[in-house]
């Protein structure tokens, strides 16, 4: 490991690479600030930059900098103006905003700081540790397990959809496996689906598609509902300092999210929202009495704990992406796209084939940290001030920068009316309450597991593949369980439910 | 019905266009050595159009209990928001798409960028213009100089 952490060192700590990180983290930040753009958006936006570098050790380290950005960004906003830019912050508004209106701004956005470093920091020592123990494990795996665990990865992320969203999403899923399918495979030259039109002969691209299912429908909601006039006005920011007595009492808080927030971004499908949201409950749940009164009125506990959380969930959801090669979120699946274009394929063996990617990508995350730290603190007052741009001169650019970021990255006319297309699909689905990043986990992962499960269908003359190997049967087992479980929890719910109402 | 069902009953007839391509028509070209592998190119799309059937049946009859849920935008009440500029913005995209290759990078986009804020409402035209014409160039000279993407700035036959 040791050699590793040199290894990334030497990759991360070039002056390419710190001004990297450094960007990112400041592009980021700043359109993270803005009330509906998420770190989902301006990845996309950012992919073709990234992809024209050719280098991919500093293409996902820009990337992985502009993430962390955009959560530090949302929770300035969330704080400032009670307008979360991205769903992983919403819970810092409910204790950020009351302490910025007391006129304590300043102190709110420093414990944010102090808890985001924290939770990153410790998140990316966590990392270190368990990515390297899982990416020796994955090595065992063979196509057909490989196949099962993709299964698995789909299957969770519907899964934990929510309640009465399962079949949604497991049906966006679908149609991203469906639209994967599009173009010629890999592994039968012969073109599907294309209807004799020749620019679907490669594909659909997957920054189109990632473009119209993120960026265009959030900016159309901005144009469609824009955010009221006077819903919040920046206070002036002073006292960024934080006492010794408040320091002692969120640093238990700190340390508790940092792991648990941690643990859930490894699971697939959950991530920096439902981190952040379950910090909050938790430590509201085990404050004391007197305490508990405070959340929701101006607390730094209840601030400090979906900050940490959902900086450790970021750092979580890299787990499964760079030892499985199987995304675990809407960004880790467009951070997957970007270095499949780039030709890396992440998994277990890119700690053996590109170890310089691996460890640099980790290092990079305690730059990162760091320099959100050292950056922003001082920057705050000033970053605050790209929040007053007015709404009419903001969208044109966004729609603006989807657009070039599709065209840029085909050169091709006819990609910006598909965009536009997919676009107007992806914000009726929106507006029919459906999950849009399924769809693209499937598209991402359709070619792989379609590759997969077709090397096995070779190697074992059919489908007795699931059966020659327990493992396989073991994941496919999970799968299925794992989408059947939300119905039959709720299905003894409501059984539970009509005992009671007999026993009245 | 809901407008979630329509949406299911809209992917259900895609799925049923998309199954019977995979389960009749894509193996009529097949090569007969091909025939003899246990995998054919349309093993895996037959398999993904009985999964996206079942799954849009499941949306459309209501198997799964809905909870209730606030939304951003309630679409039932979606002409009391700014559907116009809306519209009118998606066929700026359009009419960008189709003049970026003839126009030129810089006509196109500098239009784009100023009739976007006029349809948002924007009249400060001396605020406007300039910003819309700098940042153009900015992003051009971003493309084609720094990152070496070649994007056509003029028209054609400005013979530039």
């Amino acid at each position: 490991m040791l050699d590793g952490i040199l290894l990334g060192l030497q990759t991360a700590f070039s002056i390419q690479m710190l001004l990297m990180v450094i960007g990112g983290c400041l592009i980021g930040t700043f359109i993270g600030m803005l009330p509906g753009l998420g770190p989902m958006s301006i990845i996309a936006i950012m992919i073709p930059v990234a992809i024209s570098m050719g280098d991919p050790a500093a293409a996902i380290i820009l990337l992985a900098g502009v993430y962390y950005g955009a959560i530090f960004g949302g929770s300035t906003s969330s704080i400032l103006l009670n307008a979360p830019g991205v769903a992983g912050t919403v819970a810092t508004s409910f204790d950020g905003y009351p302490l910025a209106k007391k006129g304590q701004a300043g102190k709110a956005l420093t414990v944010a700081a102090i808890a985001s470093f924290c939770g990153g920091t410790i998140g990316a020592v966590l990392l270190m540790v368990f990515a390297p123990a899982l990416s020796s494990v994955a090595l065992l795996f063979h196509s057909a397990e490989y196949f099962a665990l993709m299964v698995v990865g789909l299957s969770a992320i519907a899964a934990f959809a929510g309640t009465g969203q399962v079949a949604k999403a497991l049906l966006m899923t679908v149609v991203g496996l469906m639209l994967g399918t599009v173009g010629e495979g890999t592994m039968f030259s012969l073109p599907r689906f294309t209807m004799g039109i020749m620019d679907l002969q490669s594909g659909l691209s997957f920054v189109t598609l990632a473009m119209a299912m993120f960026a265009l429908p959030e900016a159309l909601f901005l144009v469609l509902n824009p955010p009221k006039p006077g819903s919040g006005k920046s206070e002036e920011i002073k006292g960024l300092r934080i006492t010794r007595q408040e320091a002692k009492s969120i640093a238990p808080v700190i340390g508790r999210q940092s792991i648990q927030g941690f643990f859930i971004g490894v699971l697939p499908g959950a991530g920096a929202t439902i981190a952040s949201f379950l910090g909050y409950a938790v430590e509201r749940n085990i404050a004391p009495k007197g305490e508990q009164k405070e959340f929701g009125k101006g607390s730094i506990k209840g601030l400090a704990a979906p900050e940490t959380a959902n900086n450790a969930a970021c750092t979580g959801s890299f787990v499964p992406l760079l030892t499985l090669g199987i995304p675990g979120s809407g960004t880790t699946a467009i951070l997957l796209g970007a270095l499949i274009a780039l030709n890396v394929t992440p998994g277990p063996r890119l700690m053996i084939d590109e170890p310089q990617i691996f460890w640099a990508v980790i290092i990079s995350m305690y730059i990162g940290n760091i320099v959100l730290l050292v950056l922003n603190l001082p920057l705050i007052p000033y970053i605050a001030k790209i929040l007053t741009i007015p709404r009419n001169y903001l969208i044109p650019y966004i729609l603006f920068f989807t657009l070039m970021g599709a065209y840029i990255g085909q050169n091709n006319a006819t990609e910006l009316l598909i965009l536009v297309g997919l676009g107007v699909c992806a914000t009726a689905l929106k507006f029919a309450d459906y999950p849009l990043a399924p769809l693209l986990i499937g598209f991402i992962l359709g070619g792989m597991l379609e590759d997969n499960f077709a090397r096995s269908m070779q190697l074992y003359d059919g489908v007795a593949f699931i059966t020659a190997r327990p493992m396989t049967m073991i994941l496919l087992a999970l799968a299925v369980s794992l989408i059947l479980l939300p119905s039959i929890r709720s299905k003894q719910a409501k059984i539970k439910a009509n005992r009671v109402a007999d026993g009245d | 019905m809901a407008l979630d069902r329509w949406i299911a009953l809209i992917i259900l007839g895609f799925c049923l266009i998309y199954g019977y391509t995979a389960w009749f028509t894509m193996d009529v070209g097949l090569a007969p050595f091909m025939k003899r592998n246990p995998i054919w190119p349309s093993t895996f799309p037959k398999i993904l159009s009985v999964l996206g059937a079942t799954a849009s049946f499941f949306i459309l009859f209501g198997v799964e209990k809905k909870e209730d849920k606030v939304l951003d935008i309630d679409y039932r009440r979606l002409h009391e928001y700014k559907l116009g500029q809306a519209i009118l913005l998606l066929s700026l995209m359009i009419v960008y798409a189709l003049l970026l290759r003839p126009a030129g990078f810089m006509i196109s986009t500098g239009f784009f960028l100023i009739l976007g804020s006029v349809i948002l409402g924007e009249r400060k035209w001396y605020m406007m213009i300039p910003i819309a014409l700098i940042s153009t160039f900015f992003v051009w000279y971003l493309v084609q100089e720094v990152l070496g993407i070649y994007m056509r700035p003029y028209p054609a036959w400005f013979g530039v």
